[in-house]
């Protein structure tokens, strides 16, 4: 069952500079109880894309025409999320039907409150329980991701908790309103290896338990292959290549794929050499005409990818990608 | 075996805490009783989670650490250091000897300096060159050296991007040239594209002109495809130290198994390796007893809580802090 479905979105920001385009054309599906990774480095628009399923992205953003992200959580009816113009309307999407993780737990809670205060706070907002079943119900939350001792911990400051253990606590708050869809932007970057294995077991058996659909924002292919069940390659606000994890990582598609693929040391042979994919990426105020890509690709054909904007084409039934090199010649 | 460019011995690095529950006078011993011979010409790695030491290790052989107990020594060429007691006029020649490139790119940078005037500013400070003239054409080499376009000496640093700034900074550090070269994490805010780049451009000054790196990094695979030699820290304390290739094919300390097996794989088959590391690092101002890893230990047993281990040299040139590495070595 989709759960998500984004059509065309394209996101635009006005800046003193002039329009920079952020995201530009993007389509993707995610159903249920799936899994989707959103890849891409800085500047590729992942974390705008994200910020749009909520309309987080500030007052200065602008969605283009066609654009469309409906959201269709179970037994509820669709939520035309860019159609939504009030803020009051926005509870429905805002901490209800989608709930989101960030990057840094240590800013997203409160100092001054305790991480109990906030959980109940929360839960308060969204959902009719009392205060104390609220309290009930954050206590257990806390104990479910693996805190221990957690009647205490719910009356401490975020500031007493372990790096590993913010995350926790934002997963368990974040999981406490039931959220159809959960956003977890680059939730395992500020982490260590060690904890974050801890976190992402954790994130996968919440899943199974609670099929919401997650979308996994991270610039970390390994993350991607241990979590993932679908990804979806970003580069200078364009979708280059979709597909299933194991497709996308084992048959990359796209050069800008291989590329990001090449550049990463891996442990399976210690010698292979780091291949960087070349130049940097543009400014967002010099994009790229045609392909985006095409100023760092090396298989790019003169005439052709510098002035055509490739389409999406098949590569398998599950497997997408843009590129010319793929498309059948006419 | 080359001779060893740095050599640390029993060093200690330890924090006062001032008036605490832990009682008056306790402290925070950051390192302790770490040793470490870092060959002329390797690339030497440092591993370890965040809070194991590995900044304040390569702070204190630069002497930006207060050495509380222990010794360090320098040995290149022309002088041989003391480091824990430089001062004065030895303690700025060796400032030029052993340089640090930082973590962020960003925050390094003056914003209001040109790129020419940033990375000729050691020498300036330093007095290495005896004009304007000079200075420039030292600039210049090193700016050619770290592949930078000498066309943007001129800019500022907002004009580059996140590599072009990690370039200014290596040549700045570059500039008065050292011998040894602490990275700090140099490539962890960087791009994978752009982190690929950096990573060859330091292997390749390294051949070039002769250095000796210490390269602290958070990220196993990084050093695995860079270093020569690696150590393993935990809780101010090397565990276990190894030729790379030896280190990941063949890891014998628990904690350098654990850390490897979480490091997620790029096959999504990949068999889930049972060894999870389960809480986090304990604090340092109140280390465990016995062995500091016991407590996260999945192989430890009732003499790791009282007794800590000795460092046993290995063969493959390695050594290894652990009473039982022998016996919990998998098969």
């Amino acid at each position: 069952m989709t759960l998500l479905s984004v059509r065309d979105l394209t996101v635009q920001f006005q800046t003193d500079e002039g329009v920079v385009t952020a995201v530009d054309g993007v389509s993707f599906d995610l159903a249920a109880g799936e899994i989707l990774g959103l890849v891409g480095e800085s500047g590729s628009g992942k974390s705008v894309t994200a910020k749009s399923l909520m309309q987080l992205n500030g007052g200065n953003a602008i969605y283009g025409g066609p654009g469309k992200i409906t959201l269709s959580p179970r037994g509820q009816d669709p939520v035309d999320v860019l159609g939504l113009r009030r803020e009051r309307h926005m509870g429905v999407i805002r901490g209800g039907a989608i709930s989101m993780i960030f990057q840094e737990p240590m800013a997203s809670f409160a100092p001054a409150l305790t991480v109990g205060q906030q959980m109940v706070e929360q839960l308060r907002i969204h959902t009719d329980l009392s205060r104390r079943a609220a309290r009930d119900l954050s206590v257990e939350m806390l104990t479910r991701v693996g805190i221990s001792d957690a009647v205490k911990r719910f009356d401490q400051y975020v500031f007493e908790f372990s790096g590993g253990m913010r995350q926790r606590a934002m997963i368990a708050m974040a999981l406490s309103t039931k959220p159809a869809l959960l956003i977890a932007d680059e939730p395992t970057t500020a982490l260590d290896v060690t904890i974050q294995a801890q976190v992402i077991d954790l994130m996968k058996n919440l899943v199974a338990e609670f099929g919401m659909g997650i979308l996994f924002i991270t610039h970390d292919l390994g993350v991607i292959a241990q979590t993932a069940d679908r990804v979806a390659v970003m580069y200078l606000g364009k979708l280059v290549e979709t597909g299933a994890v194991r497709d996308v990582l084992r048959h990359p598609a796209h050069p800008y794929t291989r590329g990001l693929l090449a550049a990463l040391p891996q442990l399976d042979d210690l010698t292979a050499p780091l291949i960087p994919i070349p130049g940097d990426i543009p400014g967002p105020l010099d994009r790229p005409a045609g392909c985006v890509f095409h100023t760092r690709c090396a298989q790019a054909v003169k005439g052709i990818c510098g002035m055509t904007v490739p389409s999406v084409t098949q590569v398998t039934a599950t497997h997408h990608a843009s590129c010319f090199a793929l498309e059948v010649p006419a | 075996m080359t001779a060893p460019l740095v050599q640390v011995r029993a060093l200690g690095v330890h924090y006062p805490l001032g008036r605490t529950v832990l009682g008056r006078g306790a402290v925070l011993k950051a390192l302790d009783n770490v040793s470490l011979d870092i060959p002329k010409g390797s690339f030497f790695g440092l591993v370890g989670e965040s809070g194991s030491g590995k900044t304040t290790l390569g702070r204190a052989i630069l002497k930006a650490a207060p050495i509380s107990t222990g010794e360090i020594r320098f040995d290149d060429e022309e002088v041989s250091h003391d480091v824990a007691r430089l001062r004065g006029r030895a303690l700025k020649d060796y400032r030029k000897r052993a340089q640090l490139i930082f973590q962020d790119p960003y925050a390094a940078l003056s914003p209001r300096m040109t790129v020419r005037d940033i990375i000729a500013e050691p020498l300036e400070v330093m007095g290495l060159t005896s004009s304007r003239m000079e200075t420039d054409a030292r600039v210049r080499d090193i700016a050619r050296k770290c592949r930078l376009n000498l066309e943007h000496l001129r800019r500022y640093p907002h004009a580059f991007s996140g590599g072009q700034r990690q370039r200014i900074s290596i040549a700045r550090a570059l500039v008065s040239t050292p011998s040894f070269v602490v990275a700090d994490e140099s490539v962890a805010a960087l791009d994978v594209s752009i982190q690929a780049d950096i990573l060859n451009l330091l292997k390749s000054l390294q051949r070039d002109l002769d250095l000796t790196f210490l390269f602290i990094s958070h990220d196993l695979s990084v050093v695995a495809h860079t270093c020569d030699q690696v150590a393993v820290m935990y809780l101010g304390q090397i565990v276990e130290q190894a030729p790379v290739a030896d280190l990941f094919a063949r890891p014998r300390h628990p904690y350098t198994r654990a850390l490897l097996s979480a490091i997620p794989s790029l096959d999504p088959d990949a068999a889930r390796t049972a060894q999870r590391l389960t809480g986090d690092i304990p604090s340092p101002a109140d280390p465990p007893s016995g062995c500091r890893f016991h407590t996260r230990c999945p192989v430890a047993r009732d003499r790791c809580k009282t007794e800590e281990p000795k460092m046993e040299d290995v063969s493959g040139g390695g050594t290894v802090a652990c009473h039982f590495w022998k016996e919990t070595l998998p098969a």
